[in-house]
Parts: structure tokens; C-alpha cells; sequence
């Protein structure tokens, strides 16, 4: 029965504390770099598209709300043909960041998408892809990967060793 | 039974098993790269290790390789024991030592068996920092991509691709980490089963080249089963669909029928479904834009209302409800098969043989059991390519009885092949021409269709002396016929392979004289007998006329309907031309704009294989159901459905008109032929249900759902409904997995088990591991001849071929890239199909001036028309082969006598 | 002005003083609920977020007032306004001021334990009809708890009445001129609010709805604005329950220099306060332990109080 007391007390004093309250539309908030909200497309050091539509993110989506095709230039480099995110049905888990094997897909702390019409909220590849490398800096899949796109070719990835040459004698 | 102690517990498993095959069937998860169900253990791989216990005393025991033991009675193991497992795990992780990174652009990730094994040995990180070995790819053709970067050297692929389908043009080279697989150079893969390379290969290092125009995950994949329409094997297949385009044709298993492969034109064919010459809206002349469904149907149907002079003409590429509905709509007396005269006869006589008996239909399993085969007049590699490759396994089957005796288990695939090196039981070939199987032919034998008619009958006259025997001399020498019979009788399970190709009566007869004489001789004699085209026989098992007596019958001015069948394919241009200039209205339901499309009043859009549901009779009278994988967009439905509404819409049909569902169709068909009583019960009606709920097309991981069509409406639109199977278009429902929650058979739409993703799944599906699915394999068999089966055939062996001075005898030759109608749309197929040819050997080639590569004109009776000249040394003199249903290949009567000369150019 | 004439204007400005009241509660309780939390509450519809309820007024009723298919439609219609009606009538007996009373009845405490016991058909009804197990759960606790702690309402008055001699409120009023009866009566009081918090099922004693648990309890079912009859109704509790222990216990309208109706709603508004407070820091018993604090703890309690008020009074006189 005291604790009860002493805690009607303790909220009472609360009455003469500061507010946690930030007043969001007119004050903004610092949100963390990490934050997840709005979801984007990156490009790798070398300007190219960082994703190379392996479906990872569209299969461990829980609302099941990204959409792609997987399509191949003529260097031999897979790139999505075309990238859709249901921002209506997108609950921002950030799982498909997780998944990315490249860094391609990443959550951004830009939460302000709100929309009048739900259609506004269907983002097409063109509206996912940015210029830069987000949040991920230096990362080239290609660079480790070992198939041959244009500009590099078998054994030139890192770590690798020039192709065998299987018509040698030697052993 | 031997009963075998897994982990302390005692199982009972059948006989002859190794430890790996045990473990499977038992349903344990035991990893393993070299093995294959088909391809029996080489021990290579070292996956698979397991601790071998001496006795229950034992406490230490030593690790085996469980692929290489046997499962004897008592013996003990530990699948989960420490030792076996980190065992298991290094191997796991040395294989990764080179393997590149590669899985998210690798189109076997998700499927892949190497990725399943690394799971299971939780081997998750690479300690290896050195640097990785590299290969440069070969460019195989454009079926099979080829990324050296990823093998894990187990061999499967070479063993797959040399051992068992008989190629040569594919090996291992060098030695060490440096094992390479390909070709000796870049260029196509020469056999015509190297698709399986992708599902044989354990990981990404053979992949679907087709998919990779359009690649699509396995778990994105909205998949059924399905039947190959691309020849009569019947051949089970999974389609899988994405976002209306069919993506790709995988391997359904089926023990009685093609087992784990396919060939690639079954497994590549399949682009036709996606190709630009579809038809997608009705179609009717004279109008510019795409008419509405109820205007087409309307204007179709009122020349039918009237009169009844409405002649159908049905196909034997269609599905048997197709058909069956064509039927319905213009009565039996009015229905042609779709079969040109000669083709129908044949086709007609092959049902009388198999219904008639003695012999019954050889299933493709069946034909690889075969201990002595005698292969009449039928290039089977190019007319039927999966029977060709359980012929190949047929070779194995009489020397096996050698291993058997050293005691060496089946299983045992090195030391079987050892043991037997190049020894192969009886395959005899007797053909017009040599083709890819002779290689393991025990002899060979090449003449004209009448001399191979003549030695089946000295074969059958050896046999039993009651047949009659060709008089004058063989084109064969009489030992080898004396050898052919004393291996057929003295067999356990001879075989006796023939076919229409050669659209040679005597030839069928012949072989149905063997069949009979080894009967007669108390052999349990089996008879595979080719035709043409997936639902030949179901055709031909309606009855209806052929398409001379259909020209016959059509009244001037009456409507002509033609279901999914190019008529100048089967009668020629002009007969053809003839024909639809004496019909009124030309009614055409097909799912492809083919030249008797064009020239249609009316077009209806049919449903492809892949999208409406059907069934197929292949050439073993067995029924199977293809179920439909998407809904096409536009108006396109299945042909029943259509003509059903032609019924409505004209008042004809009767009770058929009130047709709603897959199932009416069905079951009025089996009420109204007794012989196909049985066609409702080859898969489970519409109505059917697993745990109350329908079994789902889409695998439980299927992405994207709400947002696949969000760029055209955010509200989710409501899936389709499908009255006509017991699948849903959804993932909704019953996801398939192996016991307790294993769907009948013939309704799998695709195999998964936990932890396993790749096909290895369908392990867990057979009741024992490389046997039957569980439940049975899908399909009916809908003939089986009648006891004690038809007297011999009367009359006498045809009299010896002559060769004309003039005139050669052309003899149709088939192409398995080309030959097939619908294949033959889809690019990667066209891309191997050659020109149109005439095909001569050395000294007629002389003799008619020609030079190989050249143009020749060729001049029958139904007219003329120029080839591209090919050279096969192996024909007999006299005889011209052509090569049928090519490009640009017109049509001519085969066989038939023509003259042939050099072409204006080349003078 | 004709007396009753009188009575209708009374009653009228009652209605619509508590009708206003309750409305403004909401916004109050989550304004005070806010500045104890350390954060604003509803700060953005009008002044002060003044128009809050208002904009939840109209969202309430603009909602699609649904009935669901298994329900018992008659029952589930009645069952909020039953919650409604007996907590107005209750008020009907309430002094505000010594000429601002819709009726002094000589048996107005009475009066005021039946209307307000009353009130738990509408939540045991409302579960019933609802023909869904949380709701019934919860209608099924209300019920328990109702029987439970009514009882020692009732005797926790019983000493305000023999100290008062009368069951009329405004008497009752009117003999705390000397003394406000918190102070002879203070174990009575406790009692009483225990009660009073668990009739108005209020946190911690809001079982019938524990949402973490059953999901609202009774008036899971209910949207639009019988909900909204729900919700005025508990504020219209919380009111009256202040009322009658500002009435009983503190000396109802009395008081020095401002207008004995302004004396009334201050007290009452302080002991709203105090029912805001509670919700801001108590948790929710179990169920078991709120029955047992009621007839293990409360009853006793309210028994030893009557024994002593009584030899007392009979003492003295």
C-alpha cells in the first residue's frame, strides 16, 4: 500500500519535469544513419548498378512487397529490368537490406513519403535508384564474384588465380 | 528385407540397398554430391561418410562411405555421430575452397544442391583467404550455359553425359584442382540430352540457358505438373510460370516413364507457349483489330445452327477433351482425327496392335529393363529421344547378370563398369538409315523399309517357323538374323521396337510378327511402338476419319472446324488450299497462328499445355493429365471450352453443351467410349482436397505478391479460381512435401522437402529411393491387349526393294530439333533444327550429279520442290531420305518415288 | 419563473453541462495523462487540443456503426445506452448547490447505490450479446467484480448516514456545515473509492476490458458510435463517483466565498484529478487478487467502520 502511495507521488511530481515530446512538424528529428525508412537502389564505386537481381530481398520480404526481373546486358552483368517496391505494403523490417548480398538495397532515414493516393506509393525502379553508394562505401561485387563481365575477365576478380590452362603437360 | 541399425534404431530396408540409398529411403538427411539415384555410387565425393559399427560392442567404429557400403543385414551406423559429421563438414568445406561467389547471379541459387549440403553440414563460413582457381567457359549451344568457376569436380556430369546417354563430345580434362568439364573446343553439345546436365549438375556449373533470358527463381515459380506435348513418350514434366511468361520445363519424376531426365527437345520446347506467334483475341478475316470472344463465337456458330454439314477436324497434338468436345459438336460420323490417310491407318493399326495383343506396350521403364531389344525401321533418338535413352540402359541389363555373378551390386558403378568394360547385351538396329543408337548396337542393319519389313519376318520366321518367310534374299545375312532370334528367345524380357515414322505398313506388321512368333515361343515379349505425336493414339482412340474421308465428306459451303492442327502439315498446301476453298466458314481453334489460322474466317485463341488443363495418351496408352500453370491474359481458353461454346451458341452438342468443368468433359467421356472408362481417374477429380484445402500452385516462398501488379492496381486483384483441378493458382493451400503431407501423385506440382531445395528432393518422394513415387506413378494405362491376344497377321513378306534408275524412293527422315511442329517455334530449338534436306548416299549422290551442301530439286507427284543436299553413307542405294516437318520443307507424300537433280544454280 | 419551469432548465443545463463535461474529460484525462508521462497528449485541434474530442466525435460517428452477423442485434443496441440512462438518472439526485438539484429525494443515496448498480447490464449484456469469448470473459468479470464491491459500497455510506441521520443527499450536505465528513469518516472514504473506482471499472480495477488480455473485454464488438456510448458513459462514471464523494465525504457545495456551484465542481474536479492519477501509475491486478482485496480487505474495512460509527453514534446518543 506504500509503494502505491509513493507511486502516486512520483507520478504526481512528474507534473514539474520536462517534456520528451519533440513537436515533429515543426521541429525534425536526428535520426541515425541506419534508420530504416525509405528504401533505395545504390550504384557501386564504379557507377554501375549494385543490384544484381539474385530475388533475395523480393523472397525474404515479409508482406511479400518488392517485385522484380532479372535480366542480363550484353557484358554479361545481371541487372533488374525492373524493380518495384509496394511502399503501401512495406512495413520497413529492413530484411531485404539484410539479404542484400551486394549492399545494392538500403533503408534510408527519409521517413517523409507520405502520400495522398496509394498509387504514388508503387516506387519503380526509377525512383529507387540513386546516384551514390548509400550508406556502404568501396563495395564492388563484381570485383569478388567470379563470373566475367565486360572490363573483367576470368581471374582478374579480387583473389583470384589466372584461369587454368587445361591443355598443359605439366601437372 | 535386411534389417540395419541407424543411430541405435533398427529399420527394416529392402535388399541390395547401400547404406546411402537406405538412409534416403529411410528419410534421413545424409549429404552427398557423387551419388545419383540413376547414375549408382562412385565413392568420389566423400560426402556422405558414416561411422560403421562392428557389433553393438563397438563402441569406437571407423568412418565409411555410406554410398559404398552395403546395407547388409546388422550392420550398424551412426549418421549423427561427432566424428562422421566433422567429417562430413570438412568435406563441406574444401569443396567451398574455390567455389566462387557467385550464388546471387547464379541461376541455380536457391535450388542447388550445394547449397543444401553446405546447410546441412553447417558449414557457413570460408577460412580459406589464398587465391581461388579460375576457368575460362565454353559456349556449349543454346541450350546449357557453361561456368566452370563453380564445379566441385563430382563427376556426375561426365558420368551423366558419357555413361548413360551415350555422348562423346564431352569429357574431364587435366588433372587436380584443375579438373575441367566441357568439350574439347567451343560448339553445341552434340547429345540430345544435355539439358539433364543442369538438373544432374549438383551446382551452377550447367544452367538453362533458355531461363536466362528470363530468369526466375524456383521458389517464384508458379508451377504444375505437366505432360511434354513434344512427342508420344509423354514424358512428365514441372512447367513453371512467372508473370505470364513460361519460364521454364523441368524433370517430373516418373518410374514408369521417363524416370529422372528429359530430352531437350521436351525440356527446351516449351518457348512456342511464350512466342510471338500466338494467338491471344479472336480473330475474325476481314477485320483489323481483335474481335470480341461472344462476337467470334456468335458468328461462328450460326453457319451451325442450321445444317449439319459441319465437318470437325480434330488433332493429335490436342488433348483428348479437346477432341472429345470437337466430337460432341459436329457428331461422331462428322469428326476426322486430324491425321493425314496414311498416318491415320498406321496410327489406327498401331491401337489395334496394342489392344489386340499378344505383346503389351513397353512403358519406357520397361524398355530400359529389356534384356534383347530389336529395334525395326524406327530412328527412336529422333522420333521418340527418351525411348532412345532407356534403350541405352537396355544394354546394360544382360551384361548386369555378369556383375551379378561377381557379385558386384548394381549399385557399384565403377566396378560395374569395370567388370563389364565394354560389353552390351543384344540391341539390334535395323534401319533405313544409321542413327545416333547404334553405337551400342550389337548390329546393325540399314535397307529399304520393305527389305527391314522382309528381315522381321525371317526374324519372326526363325522364331516360329508358322510365319511366313520372305522369299528371295535378305538384305541382312542370315546368321545375323539366326543370332537376332536366339537372343530375343533366349531373353527374359525381350523387346520389340517399331513405329509409323516410316509410314511403312509392312514394317508395323513385321515387327508384329516378331512380337507374335516370341509370344507363340512363350517369351514375355513387350512391343514399343512410336507414333507420332503426344496424343496420337488418345486420336486415334476416338475414332472419327481421316482427313481424305473428312475432304470426301465436307459438302461444299459447310463450316469447317479445325481444333489445334496446321492441315498443309498433314495433306499438303494444295490439299489444304482444297480443302478450305470448298468449306464455307473455316473455324479455326488453335493457340498459334499457323498458315490454316491464317486462311481462317474465324480464330479462336486456344490454351496452350501450359495453360489449360488436358489429357494426353501417349505411345503406351498411357493417360496422363497436364494441368494448367497460369491463366493466359486476353481471351484464351481452353479448345473444349470454346467449342463448348460454339455448342451453346448453335444449339448442337446436347447435354454437352452444359459442360462446365474438366471433369463433365471427362466423365461424359468416359460414359460414352468404354475405352476410356478409366480417364477420370488418372488424377484426382477437381473436387478433391488435402486437409480441406486445395494443393498449391505456388511454393510457400513465392515473393512479390503485392507488388507484382501493383504498377497497373495497389488493390490486389482476386486470384483466379480454377474449377477445373484440385490445384490453386495461389500459394494458398497445400504446400507439396514429402510424407505425411505427399499429395497423390499425378498432383505434385513440384518437389521440395525440408532442407532440400534442388530436385535431389524427390528422394523423399519414391517409396524407395530410384523407385515408384509414392502411391504410384502417375497415369493410366488405357489398353492392354486383350487374352490371349489376336492370331498372327495373314498374308506374305513383302517382296525385296528395287532400285529405280531414274526415280529414288524418298523415305521420310526426322530431326529431333525440328521435325516436332511446336518445338520447332521456340528459338533455342529452331536455332539446331537444319534446313529442309534430301539425304542420299555416296553413289547416288554421283549419280544424280549432286554435291553435299548443294540445292536439289526433288519432283514427285505432289510437285516439286528444293532441298538442301545432305550426305549419309549409310542409306541403301535407291533410297532418298528427307528430312520432314523442317523449315521451309514443303510437303510430299512419303514414301514416295521422285526424281532428283541438281537445282538451276549448282548445273 | 414557475418551479417548474425551473426544473426543466435545471435539468436541461445538467444534460448539457455533463454531456460537455464528460466530452472534455477525455481530452482532459489525456492531457493530464500526458503531463505526468513527461509528453503533451492531444495538443494539436484547436487550442490547447481543446477540440480533440470533437474530431473524435465525428471520426466516431462517420465510422460504420457495425453489428456483427452472430450478435444478438436487440441486446447489443440496448447495452450501451443502458450504461448511459442509469448514470444521467443517477445525477438526477446529485446537489450542486443548494438550488441546483433536479430532485431531493428523501431516499437520494438510494437511489444513487440502485442507478448506479444498475450499470452493469450494460457491460454483462453487452458481453452476452456479443456471442464472442473475450467479450464474454470480460462482461462475465464485470459482473464478479460489480457483486463484489457493491456490497461494501453500500456500508461504507452507511456511516455518512448515521453520522448525517438521513438519506437525503442535500441533508447530508448540510450536516457537514461543521465538519467535512473525510475526517470522522475516513476509513468509510477509502472504502468508498475503492468501490467507486471499481463501479466506474477503472484502472487498476478495468478487468472487464484488461485489452493485454481479453481485448477489450465487453466492448470488443462494438465500433462507431456505440462505442463512443461506452466511453461517455465511463467519464459520466468517473464523474458522478467524484460528485457523490465530494457530496458525502467533502462537504459537498460548502465553502467560503465563491458560489457554492463553483465550490462543487472544484472539488469534484480534484477528485477527477485523483481517478487520472491512479490510471497514470497503477498496473492491473489479476483477477483473483482483485476479488480478494474486495471481500478480504474492503469488506472487513467497511464492517469495522459501520461497528465503530455505530457505537459512536449510539454513544453519543
Amino acid at each position: 500500500m506504500w509503494s502505491v502511495i509513493k507511486g502516486l507521488w512520483v507520478v504526481f511530481l512528474h507534473m514539474f519535469e520536462r517534456r520528451a515530446t519533440i513537436q515533429y512538424p515543426e521541429e525534425k528529428v536526428a535520426l541515425p544513419p541506419r534508420y530504416r525508412a525509405r528504401i533505395i537502389l545504390s550504384r557501386d564505386p564504379d557507377g554501375g548498378e549494385r543490384c544484381v537481381a539474385c530475388y533475395l530481398c523480393a523472397v525474404v520480404c515479409p508482406v511479400a512487397c518488392i517485385a522484380l526481373q532479372a535480366a542480363e546486358d550484353e557484358h554479361g552483368r545481371r541487372y533488374p529490368e525492373f524493380f518495384r517496391i509496394n511502399f503501401s505494403r512495406c512495413i520497413f523490417c529492413g530484411f531485404c537490406e539484410d539479404a542484400c548480398p551486394t549492399y545494392a538495397i538500403q533503408l534510408t532515414p527519409d521517413f517523409e513519403m507520405a502520400e495522398y493516393r496509394r498509387p504514388n506509393l508503387v516506387y519503380e525502379k526509377e525512383h529507387l535508384l540513386i546516384a551514390g553508394q548509400g550508406k556502404y562505401h568501396g563495395y564492388n561485387y563484381y570485383k569478388v564474384a567470379g563470373v566475367a563481365i565486360g572490363g573483367k575477365a576470368k581471374g582478374e576478380a579480387e583473389r583470384e588465380a589466372p584461369p587454368a590452362d587445361v591443355r598443359t603437360l605439366l601437372p | 528385407m535386411a534389417t540395419i541399425f541407424i543411430d541405435q534404431r533398427s529399420y527394416d530396408v529392402p535388399d541390395g540397398m547401400n547404406l546411402l540409398d537406405a538412409s534416403l529411403t529411410l528419410g534421413f538427411n545424409l549429404p552427398y554430391f557423387c551419388w545419383h539415384p540413376a547414375l549408382g555410387s562412385v565413392g568420389a565425393c566423400r560426402q556422405c561418410a558414416v561411422k560403421q559399427f562392428r557389433d553393438e560392442k563397438d563402441m569406437r567404429g571407423r568412418l565409411v562411405m555410406a554410398c559404398m557400403t552395403a546395407a547388409a543385414p546388422n550392420t550398424r551406423i551412426s549418421i549423427d555421430d561427432p566424428d562422421a559429421r566433422e567429417f562430413r563438414k570438412s568435406v563441406g568445406e574444401w569443396l567451398m575452397v574455390h567455389h566462387p561467389h557467385d550464388c546471387p547471379v547464379c541461376d541455380e541459387g536457391g535450388e542447388c544442391h550445394l547449397q543444401d549440403m553446405e546447410v546441412m553440414d553447417q558449414q557457413t563460413y570460408r577460412r580459406y583467404r589464398g587465391l581461388k582457381r579460375t576457368f575460362r567457359n565454353q559456349d556449349l549451344g543454346p541450350f546449357v550455359n557453361h561456368e566452370m568457376n563453380r564445379c566441385i569436380q563430382c563427376y556426375r556430369c561426365v558420368r551423366f553425359y558419357r555413361d548413360y546417354a551415350g555422348g562423346r563430345d564431352f569429357d574431364a580434362f587435366f588433372l587436380r584442382d584443375r579438373v575441367f568439364f566441357g568439350r574439347q573446343s567451343d560448339g553445341v553439345l552434340e547429345s540430345p540430352f544435355s539439358g539433364n546436365l543442369v538438373e544432374v549438375c549438383p551446382t551452377g556449373v550447367f544452367t538453362d540457358k533458355t531461363l536466362k533470358l528470363h530468369f526466375t527463381r524456383k521458389w517464384d515459380e508458379r508451377t504444375a505438373p505437366s505432360i511434354c506435348v513434344h512427342c508420344a513418350a509423354g514424358c512428365n514434366t514441372i512447367a513453371g510460370e512467372r508473370y505470364g511468361l513460361l519460364r521454364r520445363i523441368r524433370n517430373r519424376f516418373n518410374g514408369e516413364v521417363n524416370g529422372y531426365f528429359l530430352c531437350d527437345r521436351g525440356r527446351y520446347g516449351y518457348e512456342f507457349v511464350n512466342g510471338p506467334r500466338r494467338v491471344r483475341a479472336p480473330r475474325i478475316a476481314g477485320r483489323a483489330d481483335a474481335a470480341a470472344p461472344s462476337d467470334a463465337v456468335a458468328r461462328a456458330a450460326s453457319p451451325l445452327a442450321g445444317g449439319s454439314g459441319a465437318i470437325g477436324i480434330g488433332s493429335p497434338r490436342a488433348s483428348l477433351e479437346a477432341n472429345f468436345a470437337l466430337r460432341a459438336l459436329v457428331g461422331p460420323d462428322r469428326f476426322c482425327s486430324g491425321m493425314g490417310a496414311a498416318e491415320h491407318r498406321l496410327v489406327s493399326e498401331v491401337l489395334r496392335l496394342l489392344q489386340e495383343g499378344p505383346a503389351p506396350a513397353a512403358s519406357l521403364h520397361d524398355a530400359a529393363q529389356a534384356d534383347a531389344v530389336l529395334v525395326l525401321g524406327e530412328d527412336v533418338t529422333n522420333t521418340a529421344p527418351m525411348l532412345a535413352l532407356a534403350l541405352r540402359q537396355s544394354v546394360r541389363q544382360q551384361p548386369m547378370k555378369a556383375a551379378a555373378a561377381l557379385r558386384i551390386p548394381a549399385w557399384d558403378d565403377t566396378a560395374v563398369r569395370n567388370a563389364l568394360q565394354d560389353e552390351r547385351g543384344p540391341l539390334y538396329i535395323a534401319t533405313v538409315a544409321a542413327t545416333p543408337l547404334d553405337d551400342v548396337a550389337a548390329a546393325t542393319m540399314h535397307a529399304a523399309p520393305d527389305d527391314l519389313a522382309r528381315i522381321g519376318c525371317a526374324i519372326a520366321h526363325a522364331l516360329d517357323q508358322a510365319a511366313p518367310s520372305p522369299r528371295g534374299a535378305l538384305a541382312a545375312d542370315a546368321a545375323l538374323v539366326g543370332r537376332i532370334a536366339g537372343a530375343l528367345r533366349a531373353a527374359e524380357r525381350p523387346l520389340v521396337v517399331a513405329g509409323v515414322s516410316l509410314a511403312s505398313q509392312a514394317v508395323l506388321d513385321a515387327a508384329a510378327r516378331v512380337a507374335h512368333a516370341l509370344h507363340a515361343a512363350g517369351r514375355p515379349v513387350r512391343i514399343a511402338l512410336v507414333v507420332p505425336e503426344c496424343n496420337s493414339l488418345g486420336a486415334a482412340m476416338l475414332g472419327g476419319c481421316d482427313l481424305d474421308d473428312a475432304t470426301a465428306l465436307l459438302w461444299p459451303g459447310s463450316p469447317l472446324i479445325v481444333l489445334e492442327n496446321d492441315l498443309p502439315r498433314r495433306c499438303g498446301a494444295d490439299r489444304a488450299a482444297r480443302l478450305f476453298e470448298r468449306a464455307g466458314e473455316l473455324v479455326v481453334v488453335d493457340h498459334t497462328l499457323t498458315p490454316t489460322a491464317e486462311r481462317a474466317t474465324i480464330v479462336l485463341p486456344a490454351a496452350t499445355f501450359a495453360e489449360g488443363d488436358g489429357t494426353y495418351v501417349n505411345g503406351e496408352g498411357r493417360a496422363q493429365r497436364a494441368f494448367q500453370v497460369f491463366v493466359a491474359g486476353g481471351d484464351v481458353q481452353e479448345s473444349w471450352r470454346w467449342l463448348r461454346d460454339l455448342m451453346r451458341a448453335s444449339g448442337r452438342g446436347g447435354a454437352a453443351a452444359a459442360w462446365e468443368t474438366l471433369d463433365d468433359v471427362t466423365g461424359a467421356l468416359a460414359r460414352e467410349l468404354p475405352a476410356f472408362a478409366a480417364v477420370r481417374d488418372v488424377a484426382p477429380p477437381a473436387t478433391f482436397r488435402i486437409a480441406g484445402t486445395r494443393i498449391a500452385r505456388e511454393p510457400a516462398r513465392y515473393s512479390g505478391r503485392t507488388a507484382r501488379d501493383a504498377n497497373v492496381t495497389v488493390h490486389e486483384p482476386e486470384p483466379p479460381g480454377d474449377p477445373d483441378s484440385a490445384l490453386s493458382f495461389t500459394m494458398e493451400g497445400f504446400q507439396a512435401q514429402p510424407p505425411p503431407a505427399q499429395p497423390p501423385s499425378a498432383l505434385i506440382p513440384r518437389f521440395w522437402a525440408p532442407g532440400w531445395n534442388s530436385v535431389q528432393s524427390v528422394n523423399y518422394y519414391q517409396t524407395v529411393v530410384g523407385g515408384p513415387l509414392r502411391g504410384g506413378d502417375p497415369g493410366l494405362r488405357l489398353i492392354e491387349p486383350a487374352a490371349p491376344g489376336a492370331p498372327a497377321a495373314a498374308g506374305r513378306a513383302p517382296s525385296a526393294f528395287e532400285p529405280d534408275d531414274r526415280d529414288w524412293l524418298c523415305v521420310p527422315m526426322y530431326e529431333i530439333f525440328g521435325s516436332e511442329e511446336l518445338s520447332a517455334l521456340a528459338p533455342s530449338v529452331a536455332a539446331l533444327a537444319p534446313r529442309a534436306y534430301v539425304a542420299l548416299n555416296d553413289g547416288d549422290l554421283h549419280r544424280a550429279g549432286l554435291r553435299e551442301g548443294g540445292d536439289a530439286v526433288v519432283a514427285s507427284a505432289d510437285g516439286t520442290c528444293r532441298l538442301q543436299v545432305r550426305r549419309v553413307a549409310s542409306l541403301p542405294p535407291g533410297v532418298a531420305g528427307i528430312g520432314v516437318g523442317l523449315q521451309g520443307a514443303p510437303w510430299m507424300r512419303l514414301p514416295d518415288r521422285a526424281r532428283i537433280h541438281p537445282a538451276e544454280r549448282d548445273r | 419563473m414557475s418551479p417548474s419551469l425551473y426544473a426543466i432548465v435545471i435539468l436541461i443545463v445538467i444534460l448539457v453541462v455533463l454531456l460537455t463535461v464528460a466530452a472534455l474529460l477525455v481530452w482532459f484525462e489525456r492531457r493530464l495523462l500526458g503531463l505526468w508521462q513527461d509528453r503533451y497528449g492531444p495538443n494539436r485541434v484547436g487550442p490547447f487540443g481543446i477540440f480533440q474530442t470533437v474530431a473524435d466525435t465525428i471520426k466516431l460517428l462517420t465510422k460504420e456503426d457495425w453489428i456483427p452477423p452472430f450478435a444478438d442485434r436487440p441486446v447489443f443496441v440496448i447495452a450501451p445506452a443502458i450504461v448511459m440512462v442509469t448514470v444521467l438518472l443517477a445525477f438526477g439526485v446529485v446537489p450542486f448547490a443548494p438550488t441546483v438539484q433536479v430532485a431531493d429525494l428523501n431516499i437520494g443515496l438510494l437511489f444513487f447505490l440502485g442507478m448506479s448498480s444498475l450499470g452493469v447490464y450494460s457491460v454483462t449484456l453487452a458481453g452476452w450479446s456479443s456471442d464472442n469469448k473475450y467479450a464474454l470473459v470480460g462482461s462475465l468479470r464485470a459482473a464478479a467484480q460489480m457483486l463484489a464491491y457493491e456490497v461494501f459500497m453500500g456500508l461504507s455510506l452507511m456511516g455518512v448516514v448515521m453520522l448525517a441521520g438521513s438519506f437525503s443527499l442535500r441533508a447530508i450536505v448540510e450536516a457537514q456545515r461543521g465538519l467535512w465528513y473525510c475526517v470522522p469518516q475516513l476509513l468509510g472514504l477509502i472504502v468508498f473509492a475503492n468501490a467507486g473506482i471499481a463501479e466506474t471499472r477503472r484502472l487498476p480495477f478495468d478487468l472487464p476490458e484488461a485489452e493485454s488480455e481479453i481485448v477489450a473485454g465487453y466492448h470488443s464488438e462494438y465500433s462507431g458510435m456505440k462505442f463512443g456510448m461506452f466511453f461517455i458513459g465511463e467519464y459520466l462514471g468517473i464523474t458522478l463517483i467524484s460528485a457523490m464523494a465530494v457530496t458525502l465525504f467533502f462537504g459537498g457545495w460548502l465553502g467560503p466565498w465563491l458560489p457554492p456551484v463553483v465550490w462543487f465542481a472544484l472539488k469534484t474536479l480534484i477528485l477527477v484529478c485523483g481517478f487520472i492519477l491512479l490510471r497514470a501509475t497503477l498496473p492491473r491486478p489479476r483477477f483473483d487478487q482483485l476479488m480478494a482485496y474486495g471481500w478480504k480487505v474492503m469488506l472487513p474495512l467497511a464492517l469495522l467502520n459501520l461497528a465503530v460509527t455505530g457505537a459512536i453514534v449510539t454513544a453519543r446518543a
